[in-house]
């Protein structure tokens, strides 16, 4: 038991110390928030990619930026900054509040009602009659010409 | 040659307006006269292929030509361009691309009318539908999008010359690759219309329109991946997929293709999903006009959008008219699609072939969401949003896990039922492959725990090895019985294992290509990337490269100024070579342009191929030195392999099956069986 509680705290400390390491590492912060945010020049990058020949926005921006994560501000903050003084269009992805979480929370929905409407199918299929074996001139469809109608297929190469 | 032009399309217009107008008639009438006035309106559309294609050679020749008295051709060339791009003018604009859309359109309407005898009522109906959709195109490049508009005031004695992104080897291929992914699935649309109004008795039009939808899925895929290529070598930020609108626009019709080409086998074996298949096949039609629309409207701002123009409108017409159009003979003929059999089983192949169609669909259904979200959100709340990589991965993401997992189970399962025993059987050995994958990537330093990126990566990755190694124990297992019973190798017993069944084996072979594919992608979490100026003799490092700055200069020539550095790359100390890093300035379009340089390492890494990318970023107007960037992308050359692999995959599908080989073998051996169905 004492063991057990001596490697626990070996564990505490080292991942205390993992996380206090990552912290003060202010160049990838940079790099992560860069990548959140859009050069708004025109040219639909995000601003550490535009890589644009005189582009007027993103030397400006980045320049902004490293000095918003310079003085220590949280994220919420720094894009709160961009936003006001460039509009939402900054944000490479819509806030996950207001009218922006539609955006997010749609392609959920729409997974929800297409699980539905397969379980849905899969029932009704289930419970209507089959249907009447085909009329003339249609191939036949009984299960026990399917093996008939792939060699069929096989040999006439339709 | 600008009249000339004009008069040839003015013709085109006229004949296709006949084709679809008599076609209407003499499908609406029987009798011999109606037979007769079916054949002229089919005749009619061949010659308008004609018309089409001379209207498309002037423009090609007034290229050639510098005739800037087209003002195409003065605002897309100059004297200067190289030779291959002046081909590329024809589609670098938007009239260009119209006619040489209404060209391929034709081209596609000439192989189905001269193949009419393989159903001759059928083809008269897909026949009428495509003349419809010529009809449509024609108008716009006679009216508001004439590529033969002639140029006003004095003649200029230069062009405006080609966009400089476009001025790339691969940009002569990209565009009628795309193009001709678009405009072919309006080949399917155009049967399952045709199907779908003539009540048509059994199967047979699917499996045509299956051959149809495959060959312009192969086109679509090709020029997604050479988008994405081109992206890559030339756009200068490390990355291959951005999300863009336009590329959003390609992906649409090709996940709903490729839903229909799965699901489309449950009507084949089953009778199953009628309905679906023929409202896929008008959905991925759609998607692909819509894709057009993007890119001509101006209405969604894209890197590769044409300019806002007016013939958004004529777009939303078509759209409108085309899906009242099916709407109105869906409902008129929708009991004909009942389905003949129910699902006997949640394990069987139709169920899989079910939930995959959910996954596509669901996919397809957020990038059109998130494609068009910015124009709702400045709909409702007066302002745009942008939505970029991070929404969509959100969903697509997981969803490709599910859709890899299908993969590689869908194929094992049987239809109609699945015992456990037998999926125990199947999947016992894939299912430890790729679990040594996983411990193995986790012994090479992957950490699930510390990021989602790295659990995603490590899951596709599993998943990835899953799907191969059931696709090979498929390959393996049908071969081993072939060799048992006609004494061959192994490796002859696949290759008559792959001849039988072409369409199954080779939609493996796929399978495989997308698997090799996914692992190119699940590089991105790992890419690394660095930027500094560089003098003469400076150094920078990335990952175990040394890359050392031998010089850097500039050059000029009549097209183009350009300036380059020249970088020694060595690892370990050891030289292995060298790169040449360019940004050029276009002189008659007064545009940049980045050629990055990309080694792929694979001389050194045979498993773990890497791209070192270097980018040419600018140059320091204070020291008139350059800046490089360099990125280090893990995997990324696995993904141009895997896209490889699906195109080879899908031309063997398209290979006839040979005649099943009697095994001539002792007494109560049956023959072999093997591969006798999807």
């Amino acid at each position: 038991m004492r063991r057990l509680t001596q490697i626990a705290q070996i564990w505490l400390v080292l991942a205390t110390l993992f996380l206090f390491m990552g912290a003060g590492d202010d160049s990838a912060r940079f790099r992560s928030l860069g990548h959140q945010v859009m050069c708004v020049c025109g040219c639909n990058y995000v601003l550490l990619e535009c890589n644009h020949v005189g582009c007027p926005n993103s030397d400006r921006m980045r320049s902004e930026l490293a000095a918003a994560v310079d003085s220590g501000e949280s994220d919420a903050l720094v894009f709160q900054g961009f936003v006001e003084k460039y509009g939402p269009v900054v944000l490479l992805a819509p806030p996950k509040t207001g009218f922006g979480r539609v955006a997010w929370v749609t392609p959920y929905v729409a997974l929800i009602i297409g699980v539905c409407a397969v379980l849905f199918i899969v029932f009704v299929w289930n419970k209507r009659p089959r249907a009447p074996l085909a009329s003339a001139g249609s191939e036949g469809t009984g299960p026990d010409l399917g093996d008939y109608r792939d060699q069929v297929r096989r040999d006439t190469g339709i | 040659m600008a009249e000339l032009g004009s008069l040839a399309l003015l013709i085109a217009l006229v004949l296709c307006a006949y084709s679809f107008v008599v076609g209407v008639v003499a499908l609406l009438n029987n009798g011999e006269a109606a037979d007769r006035l079916s054949e002229t309106a089919r005749r009619a559309g061949i010659v308008a292929f004609a018309a089409v294609f001379l209207a498309s050679l002037i423009l090609v020749v007034s290229a050639f030509q510098d005739n800037f008295s087209i003002e195409y051709i003065r605002e897309h060339s100059n004297r200067a361009l190289p030779i291959p791009y002046k081909f590329a003018t024809l589609w670098s604009g938007q009239e260009g691309s119209l006619l040489f859309w209404a060209l391929l359109l034709s081209s596609y309407g000439l192989v189905l009318r001269l193949r009419h005898k393989t159903d001759t009522r059928l083809f008269a109906y897909a026949s009428v539908a495509i003349a419809a959709v010529q009809v449509f195109f024609l108008l716009l490049i006679v009216f508001p999008a004439s590529p033969f508009s002639l140029t006003s005031g004095p003649i200029p004695e230069d062009g405006n010359g080609l966009n400089p992104l476009l001025q790339y080897p691969e940009m002569v291929i990209h565009p009628p690759m795309l193009y001709l992914g678009y405009v072919g699935f309006t080949v399917p649309f155009a049967f399952a219309l045709g199907a779908l109004i003539m009540r048509y008795p059994g199967e047979k039009w699917i499996h045509i329109t299956r051959r149809w939808t495959m060959v312009t899925w192969a086109f679509l895929t090709c020029g997604i991946f050479l988008g994405s290529h081109w992206a890559y070598s030339v756009l200068g930020w490390g990355g291959y997929w951005g999300w863009d609108p336009v590329e959003n626009a390609s992906l649409m019709p090709w996940l709903t293709g490729t839903a229909f080409l799965h699901s489309v086998m449950m009507q084949e074996k089953r009778g199953m999903l009628k309905v679906w298949n023929m409202w896929l096949v008008f959905i991925t039609f759609w998607l692909a006009i819509l894709g057009t629309f993007l890119t001509r409207s101006g209405i969604i701002s894209s890197v590769h959008a044409f300019a806002q123009s007016a013939i958004g409108d004529w777009f939303k017409w078509f759209l409108l008219i085309s899906l009242a159009v099916f709407i109105v003979f869906f409902f008129l003929n929708k009991s004909h699609l009942r389905s003949e059999h129910k699902l006997e089983s949640m394990i069987s192949r139709e169920s899989s072939f079910l939930f995959n169609n959910l996954l596509l669909v669901l996919v397809c259904f957020t990038v059109l969401w998130g494609t068009w979200f910015p124009l709702i959100s400045e709909y409702v709340q007066g302002h745009k949003v942008t939505i970029g990589g991070p929404f969509y991965n959100n969903v697509a993401i997981p969803v490709t896990l599910l859709l890899l997992l299908l993969t590689a189970v869908g194929p094992l399962l049987a239809w109609r039922k699945t015992s456990v025993d037998s999926l125990k059987r199947n999947f016992l050995w894939p299912a430890c492959g790729a679990l040594v994958v996983g411990v193995l990537m986790i012994a090479l330093g992957v950490r699930p725990w510390n990021d989602v990126a790295y659990l995603y990566a490590l899951m596709t990755a599993m998943l990835a090895a899953l799907v191969m190694l059931t696709v090979a124990s498929e390959f393996v297992r049908g071969a081993r019985v072939i060799a048992r019973h006609t004494s061959q190798s192994l490796l002859s017993g696949m290759h008559q294992l792959w001849h039988r069944n072409t369409r199954r084996y080779g939609g493996y072979i796929v399978h495989f290509g997308v698997a090799i594919v996914v692992i190119g992608i699940l590089g991105t979490p790992f890419n690394r990337d660095i930027e500094k100026e560089l003098g003469y003799g400076d150094k920078m490092s990335i990952g175990s490269y040394e890359l050392t700055c031998r010089s850097f200069t500039q050059e000029e020539n009549p097209n183009y100024g350009s300036e380059w550095a020249i970088i020694d790359v060595s690892r370990n100390g050891k030289a292995i070579t060298t790169l040449y890093p360019e940004r050029r300035f276009y002189k008659a379009s007064q545009q940049p342009q980045t050629l990055p340089q990309i080694y792929p390492t694979w001389k050194q890494d045979l498993l773990l191929v890497r791209d070192l990318y270097l980018v040419y970023a600018g140059q320091n107007p204070e020291t008139g030195r350059p800046i490089i960037k360099a990125h280090l992308n893990p995997l990324v050359p696995w993904i141009w392999i895997g896209w490889l692999i699906m195109v080879l995959g899908t031309i063997s599908c398209l290979i006839p099956n040979a005649v099943p080989v009697r095994v001539t073998a002792p007494a109560r051996v049956e023959p072999a069986t093997v591969g006798a169905g999807d």
